[in-house]
C-alpha cells in the first residue's frame, strides 16, 4: 500500500508529561519527554507509538499502556489525559482521540486511571480485574447452553425497553467512569449491567440476587460512593446514561425490601 | 443501623432521605419566618406554638437535631471514604470539564452551612433554650418578633447570614435533584424535578436573605 | 502422518449431524469432573466453548492475552449474525443458508460442516436471547433482520453496529457465571507460547504471564485453540493490535496441519489509510452497503480534480458518477460478496478513478438513502414530501438510528461529516478463512488438540459472507465442540490428572525460555515494528487482492530474508520477568515471519482464482475470477517440516454431493 506523507505544514511539536512506574510496587513519578513530528491525523495512541519508537532508539524503555482494538470498542485503552479520562474529546476512547484536538506546542499530561481498586501494573497500565469480579458476582443470566431454550421470538420485548437495554449494554468496561469520578465510584459500570438485565424479561428471575451480589462485590472492591456529580456520564465513551444508576438504586432498594 | 449502612447505595439513600427531611424543615422554617416581614402577630403566634408545643419541642426537635447531625457526620464519613477510594491523586484533574462546581464541592458548601449553623444556634437556639429551660423565665407570647428584629440590627451578622444563604443555595442546587437520583427516581419527570429543585434552591435562600435584609433596613 | 481423514459422518447431509450426535461417545457427568480442558482465547468461539464445557462439568482453564476475556477482538464485529430463522418469511431455510455459504465461499468449503453450521444457526439466536443479548427489535417487539452481501434474503440479526460486542458480552456473561462457580479458572494477560504433547496427544501448554513474565506450565486432557485469525500478518488490518497467530502456529509446529493459509478476506468497506504513522485500519460495517451506494467519478479528470481538492463529490452531477457495482452486477448491486466488491474497488482505483489524496478510495454515498427514507417518513407523518429541508432532516434521523455509531466513528477518524459528504472507503484485510485444519469433530491432526472459530479453516471456503463469522464462532463454541470433544475425551476418563512434572513439559518450557533469552540478548538495532511493517508491505503488495506467480515467488524469498534479518538485527528492550510489550510483540512477529512464507507458498501452489484468492493468471476476459474445479477442488493442508518453504502439502478432496459446482455469478 503506498503510504502518503502526512500533512507536513501541520506537524506539531509537543511536550509530554507521562507517569512512569516500573511495576506495581515501585514508586512512580511524572517524566517529561519532547516529541516532534506529530501529525494531526494521528490517533493519540499512534502518537504514543511514535514516542515509544523514539524512546527505544534512545535506549529508554517504552511507555507501557493498554490498547488493543484501536477502534473504540474493546475498552483496553485507559489514559487520563490533561485531567480527563480518554482526553478532551467526548464519546471517544483514547484510541479514537485524534491529535487534531491538540495544538502545536501543547504540554500534555498523561496519567494512568487512578483508583484504589485499579492498582498500577506498569506506567499507564492498570489492573481492572475488579470489574471482572463484579461481573462474576452476578453479571449473567443463568441459562445453560442446550439448543432447547425457547424460540427467540417467544417473548416479544417492547422496542423502547430493548433499545434501553442495548444502550446500557454498550458499556465497554474501560473504567473511565471510575477514573473520572471524584469519588472513584463504579456505579455507572455496575448499573449498566444491572440495567440491561432489569429491562429484559429474561433478567427478571434473578434480578434480586443479581443487584445485591453485584453491589456487594462493588463495595468490597473498595470503590467510592456515588455523589451524583454526573461526571461519569459526560466522560463515558459510550454515553451510558445516569438513568441507569437511578434504576440500579431502585432495583437495589426493592431487592433489600424483598430481602 | 450499621448493617443497614454497610452498602454504598444505602448510605447514599440515607443521605438523600436526611437531606429531604432537612429541606422540608427548611421550607417550614421559611414559611414561618417570612410572616415576620408582614405581620409580627402572625409570626409571634407561629413561634409561640413551635416554642411551646410539646410534640414539636420534645419529639420533632430532637429528630431534627438528629437529622442534622446525621447528615453532617455521614457527609464527612462519605468524603473520607471517597478520598480513600482514589488512592494516589492525579497530578492534573480537570473536574470542571465534566461536572458543575457545586456537585463536586458539597463538602465545602456543607461545611460552610455547618459553621453558619453554629452561629445560628448561638443566635437563636441557645438563648431560647436558656430562656425556657435553664432560667425558666415566664413565657411571653409576643417576644419572638422583637428578638428576631433585634438580631438583624447588626450589619456584620446580616452579611454573614447572606453569604451563608448563598452557600446554602449552592448546596441545595445539587442536593435537591441528587436526592431523587439517589432514591432511584430518574424518569420523564426528572427535568421537572430539576426545575423544581432550582426554584427551591434559589427561592428559599433568597427568601431567607430577604428576611434578614428587610429587618436590617427596617429596624 | 496418516492420510487426512475428515471423519465426515455417513448419511444424507441433513441427517449427518443428528446421526453423529446420536452415535458419538459421551462422558458421564461424574467423569467430566475428572477431566480438564484448556481453552486458549476467549472470543466468541473460545468464550462460548469455555462456558459450555464448564456447564457440562469439565474443569476449564481459559487463557487470553487481554486484561479481560471481554476484550477479545470478536467485540469489534459490527454488522450482525446470520441465522436461518426465516422470521421475515422471505423464503429462507437451513438449506438456503447452507447453499449461500458454500456458494459465497466459492465452493472451497466442506459441505457437511457448512450444513451443520446452518442447522445450529437458529439455536444460537435462541441461546443469545435467553442470555439477555439485546438484539434490535421492531415495534411489535419481535426481532429485526437486515440483509448482507451475497444473499437474497434478510437473515441477519443485529444489535445496531455492535453485534459482535453484544454477542461476546453474552458469552462473557456465561463465562462469568462459571468463573463464579469455580468451574472456569480464568488466566487473563497470559499468552500461550507452546503446546505440550505427551505420547503424541495434546496434554498441555506453556504460557507466559504478561504481567510478571513468569513462564507457566498448564496441563489438561485436551487443548482447544480459539485464538482467532492471522490478519495482522499484513501489519495493517482491521484486527486488534494484539491479534496474533502464535497459538495456531505453535500447534502447527507440533503437528497440526495448516489449511488454506492464503485464503484471506479483504473487506471492501474500511476507512482508507491516511499516513505512514497508521497502526491499524478501521472497518465500516458491511451493513452500510444496505443503504450506501458505491461510486467513483466517470471521468478521470473529475477524479483528479477531487484528489487535488478542486472539486467536491457533492458537486458532481448524477450522470458523471459511475456506480460501478450496480453497473457490473445488477442483480446484487452494492450487496455483492466482499471479495467481488473489494476487487471492483481496486480495479477502479488502479485505473485512476480513486478519490482521496492517495488515489486509493471510493465513495460510499448515503444521499439517495437519506432522501428515500426522508420522503417515506414525511409520507407516514403526513408532512410535505417536497420540502427538501424537512426530507433531509427526517432522512438523516433514520440513517442515524440505523448506523449512528458508525457515522460517528467515521467522523472522529476522518474529520468529515458523512451525513453531508459521501464516506471514503477502501478494502482492507479483515478476516482469514484459512487456519488450522480440523476434522468434522473440530480436532486438528494432533490428537486432543482442537481448533475453533476463526482459528480453524472449516466453514467459509475461499470467501466468507458477511455476518457468518459470528455465526461460526458461536456455533463451534456453543453447539459443536461441547459434543464432539466428548467423543475424544471418553477415552480419557481413566487417565487421571496430568502431571506437568514431566520431560515433555520441561523441554517445552526450556525452548520457550531459550527463545525469550535470545531476543533479550540480541544486539540488534531495529524495533519489532520495523520488521512487522516491512512484512506487512511485502504481503500486501505481493499476496494482497491480486496475486501472480512472480510476485509470490518474490514474496517467499523476501519474507525468508526478512526473517533472517529479524533474528540478526531485532532489538528488544526490557527484561524477561516484567511487563514487556516489545518482547510479547517480538514473539508474535517471529511466528508471522514464518507464516508469511507459507502463505505465499500456498497462494503460489493454487494457480486458480477462487473467492478472496485472485490469481491474475486465472481470470475471465471481463476480469472475473476463474476457478479451476478440475484441479483445485481440495483443501490444502500443510504439514510443518522445519522451514516454511519445506512444508508438505496434503490434499483433502472436497466432494459436492448436494450442491452443484457452478460459476459464481452475482450479475
Amino acid at each position: 500500500m503506498p503510504i502518503p506523507s502526512g500533512l507536513i505544514n501541520l506537524i506539531m511539536k509537543l511536550t509530554l508529561k507521562i507517569w512512569r512506574q516500573e511495576n506495581a510496587t515501585a514508586k512512580g513519578s511524572m517524566q517529561t519527554y519532547s516529541l516532534d513530528g506529530v501529525s494531526p491525523d494521528m490517533s493519540f495512541l499512534e502518537m504514543m507509538d511514535v514516542l515509544n519508537e523514539q524512546l527505544m532508539e534512545q535506549g529508554i524503555e517504552p511507555v507501557a499502556f493498554d490498547h488493543d482494538c484501536r477502534e473504540g470498542i474493546c475498552g483496553s485503552c485507559s489514559m487520563f489525559i490533561n485531567g480527563e479520562a480518554h482526553g478532551p474529546d467526548r464519546l471517544v476512547t483514547t484510541c479514537q482521540l485524534h491529535m487534531r484536538k491538540f495544538k502545536d506546542g501543547d504540554t500534555i499530561h498523561i496519567e494512568p486511571f487512578r483508583a484504589k481498586p485499579f492498582p498500577v501494573i506498569k506506567d499507564l497500565v492498570v489492573d481492572r480485574t475488579a470489574f471482572d469480579r463484579i461481573q462474576h458476582a452476578g453479571g449473567f443470566i443463568s441459562v445453560n447452553t442446550s439448543g432447547n431454550t425457547q424460540d427467540a421470538n417467544a417473548i416479544p420485548i417492547e422496542k423502547a425497553d430493548a433499545d434501553k437495554a442495548f444502550d446500557a449494554a454498550t458499556c465497554i468496561g474501560c473504567g473511565a467512569c471510575v477514573a473520572t469520578c471524584k469519588n472513584a465510584s463504579a456505579m455507572l459500570f455496575v448499573s449498566a449491567k444491572v440495567s440491561q438485565y432489569a429491562l429484559l424479561p429474561q433478567g427478571q428471575v434473578e434480578a434480586t440476587d443479581r443487584v445485591l451480589n453485584m453491589v456487594k462485590q462493588m463495595d468490597e472492591e473498595g470503590f467510592g460512593n456515588c455523589t451524583n456529580t454526573g461526571a461519569c456520564e459526560v466522560e463515558c465513551p459510550k454515553g451510558i446514561s445516569l438513568e441507569n444508576i437511578a434504576r440500579m438504586n431502585r432495583e437495589f432498594l426493592s431487592a433489600n425490601v424483598k430481602g | 443501623m450499621s448493617s443497614l449502612l454497610s452498602s454504598t447505595i444505602l448510605r447514599k439513600v440515607a443521605m438523600a432521605l436526611s437531606g429531604i427531611f432537612l429541606m422540608v424543615f427548611l421550607l417550614q422554617h421559611f414559611v414561618i419566618n417570612i410572616t415576620s416581614v408582614f405581620s409580627a402577630t402572625i409570626f409571634n403566634q407561629f413561634s409561640h406554638f413551635m416554642g411551646t408545643n410539646a410534640l414539636v419541642q420534645f419529639a420533632l426537635q430532637p429528630v431534627l437535631i438528629g437529622g442534622v447531625i446525621f447528615h453532617f457526620v455521614m457527609g464527612f464519613v462519605l468524603d473520607i471514604q471517597n478520598r480513600k477510594a482514589r488512592g494516589t491523586r492525579y497530578a492534573v484533574y480537570k473536574g470542571s470539564a465534566n461536572a458543575p462546581w457545586v456537585s463536586r464541592n458539597m463538602l465545602i458548601s456543607g461545611a460552610t452551612i455547618l459553621a453558619f449553623l453554629g452561629l445560628h444556634f448561638y443566635d437563636f437556639w441557645v438563648p431560647e433554650i436558656n430562656y425556657k429551660y435553664i432560667e425558666v423565665l415566664p413565657e411571653d407570647p409576643n417576644r419572638y418578633h422583637e428578638e428576631l428584629v433585634h438580631k438583624f440590627e447588626d450589619l456584620t451578622r446580616v452579611v454573614i447570614y447572606v453569604i451563608s444563604f448563598f452557600f446554602l443555595s449552592l448546596h441545595l442546587s445539587h442536593g435537591f435533584a441528587s436526592s431523587f437520583q439517589s432514591m432511584g427516581v430518574n424518569n420523564k419527570y426528572t427535568p421537572t424535578f430539576k426545575s423544581l429543585g432550582k426554584l427551591y434552591a434559589i427561592g428559599i435562600p433568597l427568601g431567607f436573605a430577604f428576611i434578614a435584609i428587610f429587618h436590617f433596613l427596617n429596624h | 502422518m496418516a492420510k487426512l481423514d475428515a471423519k465426515i459422518p455417513e448419511g444424507p447431509i441433513a441427517e449427518k449431524w443428528t446421526n453423529h450426535k446420536n452415535n458419538i461417545n459421551l462422558v458421564s457427568p461424574a467423569n467430566k469432573r475428572l477431566i480438564d480442558v484448556i481453552v486458549v482465547g476467549t472470543g466468541l468461539a473460545g468464550g462460548s466453548a469455555a462456558a459450555s464445557l464448564a456447564e457440562l462439568g469439565y474443569n476449564v482453564k481459559a487463557f487470553c492475552f487481554q486484561d479481560s476475556p471481554r476484550r477479545a477482538h470478536s467485540i469489534a464485529a459490527q454488522g450482525g449474525i446470520n441465522a436461518a430463522k426465516n422470521y421475515q418469511g422471505d423464503g429462507d431455510s437451513i438449506h438456503r443458508l447452507f447453499y449461500d455459504t458454500v456458494k459465497g465461499g466459492d465452493y472451497r468449503s466442506r459441505e457437511a460442516n457448512v450444513h451443520r453450521l446452518a442447522e445450529v444457526s437458529t439455536n444460537i439466536i435462541d441461546q443469545c436471547v435467553a442470555q439477555g443479548v439485546p438484539f434490535a427489535r421492531d415495534y411489535g417487539g419481535l426481532l429485526d433482520n437486515r440483509s448482507f452481501g451475497g444473499v437474497l434474503v434478510s437473515r441477519t440479526f443485529y444489535a445496531k453496529g455492535q453485534t459482535g460486542q453484544q454477542l461476546l458480552l453474552g458469552a462473557y456473561s456465561a463465562m462469568n457465571r462459571q468463573i463464579g462457580r469455580g468451574k472456569i479458572k480464568m488466566y487473563s494477560r497470559h499468552e500461550m507460547l507452546d503446546l505440550v504433547k505427551v505420547d503424541g496427544k495434546a496434554r498441555g501448554i506453556i504460557t507466559r504471564n504478561l504481567v510478571t513474565g513468569e513462564i507457566e506450565r498448564h496441563a489438561a486432557h485436551a487443548v482447544v485453540v480459539a485464538s482467532g485469525g492471522y490478519g495482522n500478518l499484513f501489519f495493517l488490518s482491521t484486527n486488534a493490535m494484539g491479534s496474533n497467530v502464535t497459538a495456531s502456529w505453535k500447534i502447527h509446529k507440533q503437528g497440526a496441519y495448516f489449511a488454506n493459509p492464503c485464503f484471506t478476506q479483504i473487506h471492501p468497506t474500511c476507512i482508507p489509510v491516511s499516513g505512514d504513522h497508521q497502526s491499524k485500519l478501521t472497518l465500516m460495517s458491511e451493513s452500510l452497503r444496505n443503504d450506501g451506494r458505491i461510486w467513483v467519478p466517470k471521468k478521470k479528470e473529475d477524479a483528479a480534480a477531487i484528489r487535488e481538492g478542486k472539486l467536491k463529490p457533492t458537486e458532481l452531477a448524477e450522470e458523471d458518477r459511475d456506480y460501478y457495482l450496480e453497473r457490473r452486477y445488477p442483480a446484487f448491486g452494492n450487496l455483492v460478496p466482499r471479495d467481488v466488491a473489494s476487487r471492483a474497488a481496486k480495479e477502479r482505483c488502479d485505473e485512476g478513478y480513486g478519490v482521496n489524496k492517495t488515489g486509493e478510495a471510493v465513495y460510499l454515498d448515503f444521499a439517495a438513502a437519506i432522501e428515500r427514507y426522508g420522503k417515506e417518513e414525511a409520507h407516514v407523518k403526513g408532512l410535505d414530501e417536497n420540502d427538501t429541508t424537512l426530507v433531509q432532516k427526517l432522512g438523516k434521523a433514520i440513517i442515524k438510528a440505523k448506523y449512528g455509531n458508525l457515522f460517528q466513528m467515521y467522523e472522529k477518524i476522518v474529520d468529515q461529516n458523512p451525513y453531508e459528504t459521501p464516506m471514503m472507503i477502501y478494502p482492507a484485510v479483515h478476516y482469514t478463512m484459512g487456519g488450522v485444519w480440523v476434522d468434522y469433530n473440530l480436532m486438528t491432526t494432533v490428537p486432543g488438540c482442537f481448533a475453533i472459530g476463526e482459528a480453524n479453516f472449516s466453514d467459509h471456503g475461499a470467501n466468507r459472507l458477511g455476518a457468518s463469522a459470528l455465526m461460526q464462532g458461536l456455533a463451534d463454541g456453543y453447539f459443536v465442540l461441547p459434543y464432539t470433544i466428548g467423543d475424544y475425551l471418553a477415552d480419557d476418563i481413566r487417565t487421571g490428572p496430568i502431571s506437568t512434572d514431566t520431560p515433555e513439559f520441561e523441554a517445552a518450557e526450556q525452548s520457550v525460555r531459550t527463545q525469550i533469552d535470545a531476543f533479550l540478548t540480541n544486539k540488534g538495532t531495529k524495533t519489532v515494528d520495523y520488521f512487522h511493517r516491512k512484512l506487512g508491505k511485502i504481503i500486501w503488495n505481493k499476496c494482497g487482492m491480486s496475486r501472480n506467480e512472480k510476485g509470490l515467488k518474490e514474496a517467499m524469498a523476501e519474507v525468508k530474508a526478512l526473517r533472517e534479518e529479524f533474528y540478526k538485527d531485532v532489538f528488544v528492550p526490557g527484561t524477561a520477568d516484567s511487563f514487556n510489550e516489545p518482547l510479547a510483540k517480538a514473539l508474535r512477529v517471529a511466528d508471522f515471519l514464518e507464516l508469511g512464507e507459507l502463505f505465499a507458498k500456498d497462494a503460489l501452489e493454487r494457480t486458480e482464482s477462487c473467492g478472496g484468492h485472485f490469481r491474475e493468471e486465472s481470470q475471465s476476459p471481463e476480469g472475473e475470477a476463474l476457478r479451476d474445479d478440475k484441479n483445485f477442488t481440495f483443501v490444502s493442508a500443510w504439514e510443518y517440516k522445519g522451514e516454511p518453504s519445506d512444508a508438505k502439502l496434503h490434499k483433502e478432496a472436497l466432494k459436492y454431493e448436494n450442491i452443484e459446482l457452478k460459476t459464481r455469478s452475482y450479475k
